[in-house]
């Protein structure tokens, strides 16, 4: 789901990140946010509502609240702006997601 | 407790140009942006601006953001935080900020909101699907950092920003099946549209969405056409097979600080919106509260710019610098607006604007002429 080729903006990747997402190790690269590593390797249910409803994100700068994951145990991160960093534990949020 | 003289928040174009002007002026400024980049929405606009030359027309809009980032940057009296978002903006003007998980307390003698708008939803069975997504986030994905959407996409709306980012699809290597919206006209400008239609997209005015199917992520979406009231026509349904949606159907001003402060607000549809009343210098209802850009009216950049020098300007003039030349430059920005503003592009603008302002007689009554 990358964009290799394009006529007018020339993409520059940082390094190569890996993270694991529900326990599975996935690769993205430094400089980008979970939502768009996560796209990029084609998952796009980032949650499950109150109701069971699958979610994705939205408006993907922060203003909507649609792409709330579970990130290194915290809950209702919003993932299209959390910046990727190496070794994260991104999970599947169920619900409202616990508050310790 | 930090103190400063002018707070911004917001860096995209108005708020830039906000703090721009204010510094230039000699003031101390602190501007916050809750990102971790400067820029606003123009860091997703790879296309060339319209506008005239004094707002960088025909200049693309990641490359204004990168000019105005650098001018910020060179003024030793302003001071940026990055990753930093206002969470409140209290009536004793104490204004709490949350950077990098920390919470800190900032006590400004003027505040200048530039917070942006924010993009409306449409309702529609399964609308909440993944797959249907913000235009605006679309472009985010695709210019930002490189990502395609899907395969197939049906944009919703055939406005300005319907018809670009159906184009910086395109130029991404992802289809569009078709722009459907549920006006009779295309809202946006004509020369995109055509451009649009000869790379062989249909453009379907008087139709709407009637439903997303889907399990998990989107699967397909249903659209009918309308009649002359607006209703849809049963048995006009085709499904098209797009695994995204992309909604473009306005923006709204995200005014919520403003609301929290306790400006005068009015609903303005012409506007996005609630947002709030101001003075022609760009004051709201509160003495040294200051509006710029989309909040106050969803626009464009170019306005958002010139509307961030002229509250930067009144703002430095409400902290009491003097300004030899302040008159000249404010009538030079209220000229530049009306010329952005004029024409039958301008219209909705004009009306909206003409609800959302206070005039000194209105203010007043009885003075003036
Ligand atoms: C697809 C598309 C195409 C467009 N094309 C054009 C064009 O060709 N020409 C044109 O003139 N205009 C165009 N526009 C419109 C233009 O992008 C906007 O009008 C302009 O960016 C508005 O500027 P702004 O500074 O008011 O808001 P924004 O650019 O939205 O900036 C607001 C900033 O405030 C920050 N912020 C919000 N809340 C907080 C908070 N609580 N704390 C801290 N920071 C906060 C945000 O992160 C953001 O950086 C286009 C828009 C889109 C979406
Ligand atoms: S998608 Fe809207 S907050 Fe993340």
């Amino acid at each position: 789901m990358r964009i290799e080729d394009h006529p007018v903006l020339e993409f520059k990747r940082g390094k190569k990140i890996s993270f694991t997402y529900n326990g599975e190790k996935v690769e993205g690269y430094e400089g980008e946010t979970i939502a768009a590593a996560l796209h990029a390797a084609g998952v796009q249910v980032l949650s499950y509502s109150d109701r069971h409803r699958p979610r994705g994100f939205y408006c993907a700068i922060g203003n909507c609240s649609s792409c709330f994951m579970e990130v290194n145990g915290e809950s209702n991160v919003k993932v299209c702006i959390e910046p990727l960093q190496e070794g994260m534990d991104v999970k599947t949020q169920k619900g409202k997601g616990e508050i310790v | 407790m930090k103190n400063v003289e002018l707070l911004v928040i917001g860096g995209g174009p108005a708020g830039l140009c906000a703090a721009i002007s204010a510094a230039e002026a000699g003031v101390d400024v602190l501007l916050a942006e809750r990102d971790e980049w400067l820029g606003g929405q123009l860091v997703k606009q790879t296309h060339m601006f319209f506008g005239s030359e004094k707002q960088h027309a025909s200049v693309r809009g990641v490359d204004i953001g990168k000019l105005l980032v650098k001018k910020v940057e060179e003024y030793k009296n302003v001071e940026v935080m990055k990753n930093a978002t206002v969470l409140g903006l209290y009536e004793d003007r104490v204004v709490t900020i949350q950077q990098d998980g920390n919470y800190v307390k900032v006590n400004p003698k003027s505040v200048i909101i530039t917070t942006g708008a924010s993009e409306k939803t449409l309702v529609f069975p399964n609308n909440d699907l993944p797959g249907v997504y913000g235009a605006g986030a679309v472009q985010t994905l695709m210019n930002v950092y490189g990502v395609k959407p899907g395969n197939k996409v049906l944009m919703v709306g055939a406005g300005n920003i319907g018809l670009i980012v159906s184009y910086q699809l395109m130029q991404a290597g992802v289809d569009v099946e078709a722009i459907v919206d549920a006006s009779p006209n295309i809202g946006g400008y004509l020369v995109h549209a055509s451009k649009i239609r000869r790379m062989g997209v249909p453009i379907l005015t008087r139709h709407t969405v009637k439903e997303a199917i889907g399990k998990e992520a989107l699967e397909a979406a249903v659209i009918w056409e309308l009649d002359d009231k607006w209703q849809p026509i049963p048995g006009s349904e085709q499904k098209l097979d797009v695994d995204v949606m992309c909604i473009s159907v306005g923006l709204t001003p995200l005014s919520e600080l403003l609301w929290q402060i306790g400006c005068k607000m009015e609903f303005v549809g012409e506007l996005g919106g609630f947002v709030p009343t101001r003075s022609d210098k760009l004051q709201t209802s509160l003495d040294g509260i200051f509006v710029a850009g989309d909040v106050a009216g969803v626009e464009e950049a170019s306005s958002a710019m010139v509307e961030g020098s002229l509250a930067g300007l009144s703002a430095s003039s409400y902290l009491g610098y003097k300004i030899d030349v302040v008159k000249e430059l404010e009538r030079d920005y209220l000229n530049q607006l009306n010329d952005l503003r004029s024409g039958p592009v301008g219209e909705k603008i004009r009306q909206g604007l003409a609800k959302a302002l206070i005039s000194e007689q209105a203010a007043n009554p009885g003075q003036g002429s």
